[in-house]
């Protein structure tokens, strides 16, 4: 009885204690709570600090140098890693080795695997060099196979580059355009929006046409043809930048109207007033009252405007208009596959295409799920 | 009614004159004129090389030594008599270039919008009549992927698959008996033969989009009262579900048919490239990729102007479908 009791007196405890932490809670720790229930946006965030993680390491995954060519493997198709040979199952790994002939008739070369040799395949093996973090030299790579035969998991393309280390190189291109494209548009529809919302009048009118007349503008041909503007001198690096600005001209839009729809509707509110009254600037009650009063709105426009710009750079590049070769983004890689005989004939060239849609699948689900999060009125 | 007409009209030459400077600008973007071009031009392909004064005569010639905003009205009285410049790549008359193209994006972006509709409505209805079915969760993950999926690798895979499965590649608009042939019968049953792939491929993304808004807006007017009501006094399932709520939340999709159209006018771009269809999406490619800047901006104009166009064709069509917007009051 007496245990019993005190069971249930522990339970209660433990439950109003949960309830206690639940009436205190911040709206952000709220918003984690509901946040860690969306399986679907936990699985996009996981897929997504996957990706990232790969693309910072990708130097020491990738078997390659990017830019190495294979002259006597192009157009090779991906490789399987085996464990199974005809005398039965092997711990290591291993690959077969590639043999190559022209086809009498169509001259087209043929790849089969030759069973006869078999590479196991090695761990933390020396390679190319590069930089940790880009500071320490390094050149231990995941993995190899012996003195330089070929292992091409995803096949190679036109040159025998191999993909498999061009895409966790493009990976990093692809994966950070969205982010700086998005901290672009991110200050531009924070200051536009802001001053139209908090604002009004003339300057409220002006940014919203500016916005409504950007809207109904057909954005990839606008983003051809202002790309055609950045000069063909520039470095990678130039390119990279211009490209994110280019995205960014039409990306700032829906920010922007987020937080004027969120600033008209607080700027009444009682304790604007208040900070108002106590003489604080209005830069200072935007900047410090407003905008943390509805950051977690503008952090899921963010997350759902980042799949638009990773897309458009991605078409923008498969074109030849957006990143220019020697640097690597997964529209670049696809820009290889836009003939016919390519794709025809060697398909693994449109697999940058599927990490896109996973990439882009993954902040939709990310996004859908923090915007669920945050709107903390509802019942956790 | 035709005040509102009236003065969304006004508004939309308004816009027409923003895209008119906004492909102004455009043209006067990259590095160099109209003439740098064509002296680089000479000197590759003729081996003419001009002298600094003959270059500063062309200037001269072409009006390109005058500030920017005359040459912007200069640029535009030319422009409301048709005449759009020159093309360098082509070597021919703008206006002409798009004579042959812009019919076809017009056809492939109208059909595109008709295509959206007409998927996005019914599949939209059954998805939040049958909420949590197992029909609505196929709806959602496919809506998901059609978003997530960039047009031109749908295009490349359909291609892919239309050459493993058909052998043959399902590009372009026409049999390659009939591209020279003047327009018959037999011309036009072609064309709607090879339509149906590129509308489907351009109007998938947008019908996703569609459906999902369509879907959240009929589940919020489900719950409402006035159902219950209609219900109550015995309305059938199926016209109580076409009476009210249905026609309450088509409402934001028709608000939305501007960005919609810019949408598709934007696929279809990418997609008659990869398809390689006779619009202006290759033409406009083939024109950046040269720095042909007239030209391309030309046809960014273009595409911008009909898509403001449609907007304002849409705008109307709202106030006709939703009497409850009150066109008179916004003064």
């Amino acid at each position: 009885m007496s245990l019993r009791r005190s069971i249930w007196r522990r339970r209660r405890s433990v439950a109003s204690c949960d309830e206690d932490r639940l009436a205190i809670a911040t709206h952000w720790q709220l918003m984690g709570r509901k946040l860690r229930k969306h399986r679907l946006a936990m699985a996009g965030g996981y897929t997504l600090l996957a990706f990232y993680a790969i693309a910072l390491a990708a130097d020491f995954l990738a078997p390659y140098d990017p830019h190495d060519t294979h002259r006597d493997f192009p157009y090779a198709p991906p490789q399987a890693v085996r464990f199974v040979a005809d005398d039965g199952f092997h711990l290591r790994p291993f690959v077969y080795g590639l043999t190559a002939y022209r086809h009498p008739e169509t001259l087209r070369r043929i790849y089969t695997p030759d069973t006869r040799v078999r590479r196991p395949v090695r761990f933390f093996v020396r390679g190319h060099e590069y930089r940790v973090l880009g500071l320490a030299p390094c050149n231990v790579h995941l993995f190899g196979v012996d003195d330089g035969a070929p292992i091409f998991l995803l096949g190679t393309d036109k040159l025998g580059r191999d993909l498999f280390s061009r895409n966790l190189y493009a990976a990093r291109v692809s994966l950070t355009i969205g982010l700086v494209g998005v901290a672009i548009s991110f200050v531009l529809g924070c200051v536009l929006g802001g001053v139209s919302g908090y604002f009004g009048g003339v300057a409220d009118t002006l940014i919203q046409r500016l916005i409504e007349f950007l809207m109904c503008i057909p954005t990839l041909p606008l983003w051809m043809g202002l790309s055609a503007a950045l000069p063909k001198k520039w470095s990678p690096l130039g390119v990279y930048f211009g490209l994110t600005v280019i995205l960014s001209v039409v990306g700032w839009c829906s920010l922007a109207r987020v937080v004027r729809g969120k600033l008209l509707s607080l700027r009444e509110e009682d304790f604007v007033i208040a900070a108002r009254i106590s003489g604080a600037s209005s830069a200072r009650i935007i900047g410090r009252h407003l905008i943390p009063s509805f950051l977690s709105y503008l952090i899921v426009s963010v997350t759902l405007a980042i799949p638009g710009m990773i897309l458009g750079e991605t078409a923008l590049s498969f074109l030849g208009l957006g990143i220019r070769p020697p640097a690597i983004s997964w529209g670049v890689l696809l820009n290889d596959s836009q003939s016919l005989r390519a794709i025809a004939q060697c398909p693994w060239l449109l697999l940058p295409g599927a990490f896109v849609v996973i990439v882009v699948l993954a902040f939709s689900f990310l996004g859908d799920g923090l915007r669920d999060a945050a709107d903390s009125q509802s019942v956790v | 009614m035709l005040m509102y007409v009236v003065r969304r009209f006004a508004y939309m030459l308004l816009l027409l004159w923003l895209v008119s400077v906004g492909s102004f600008v455009l043209i006067q973007l990259p590095p160099g004129d109209y003439v740098t071009v064509l002296v680089a031009d000479m000197e590759m392909f003729q081996n003419i090389v001009l002298k600094p004064e003959d270059v500063e005569q062309l200037r001269r010639a072409y009006g390109l030594d005058r500030p920017l905003y005359v040459q912007y009205f200069a640029w535009m009285g030319r422009l409301v008599r048709g005449d759009l410049g020159n093309s360098i790549a082509y070597q021919r008359p703008v206006l002409e270039l798009l004579k042959e193209r812009v019919p076809m994006t017009v056809v492939i972006s109208v059909a595109a919008m008709a295509f959206v509709w007409a998927m996005a409505i019914p599949i939209g209805i059954y998805s939040a009549t049958h909420q949590y079915s197992l029909g609505d969760y196929v709806v959602t993950v496919i809506g998901f992927v059609g978003m997530a999926v960039p047009p031109f690798l749908l295009a490349l895979v359909v291609m892919y698959f239309g050459f493993r499965w058909f052998g043959f590649a399902p590009a372009g608009l026409l049999s390659a008996e009939y591209i020279a042939e003047p327009w018959s019968v037999g011309k036009l049953v072609d064309l709607l033969k090879h339509l149906p792939l590129p509308v489907i491929v351009t109007g998938i993304a947008g019908t996703a989009g569609l459906i999902r808004v369509l879907r959240a807006c009929l589940l919020d007017e489900l719950e409402q009262q006035y159902v219950v009501t209609a219900r109550a006094k015995g309305l059938s399932e199926g016209r109580l579900l076409m009476k009210y709520p249905v026609r309450v939340a088509v409402n934001p999709l028709v608000s939305t048919i501007g960005w919609s159209l810019a949408g598709i006018v934007s696929g279809s771009t990418i997609i008659s490239i990869v398809l390689n269809l006779p619009t202006t999406g290759p033409l406009l490619l083939d024109a950046v990729l040269k720095q042909d800047m007239e030209l391309a901006g030309s046809i960014i104009m273009v595409l911008s102007g009909l898509t403001v166009l449609g907007t304002y064709l849409s705008d109307i069509l709202l106030v006709l479908v939703d009497p409850r917007i009150r066109y008179e009051s916004q003064t």
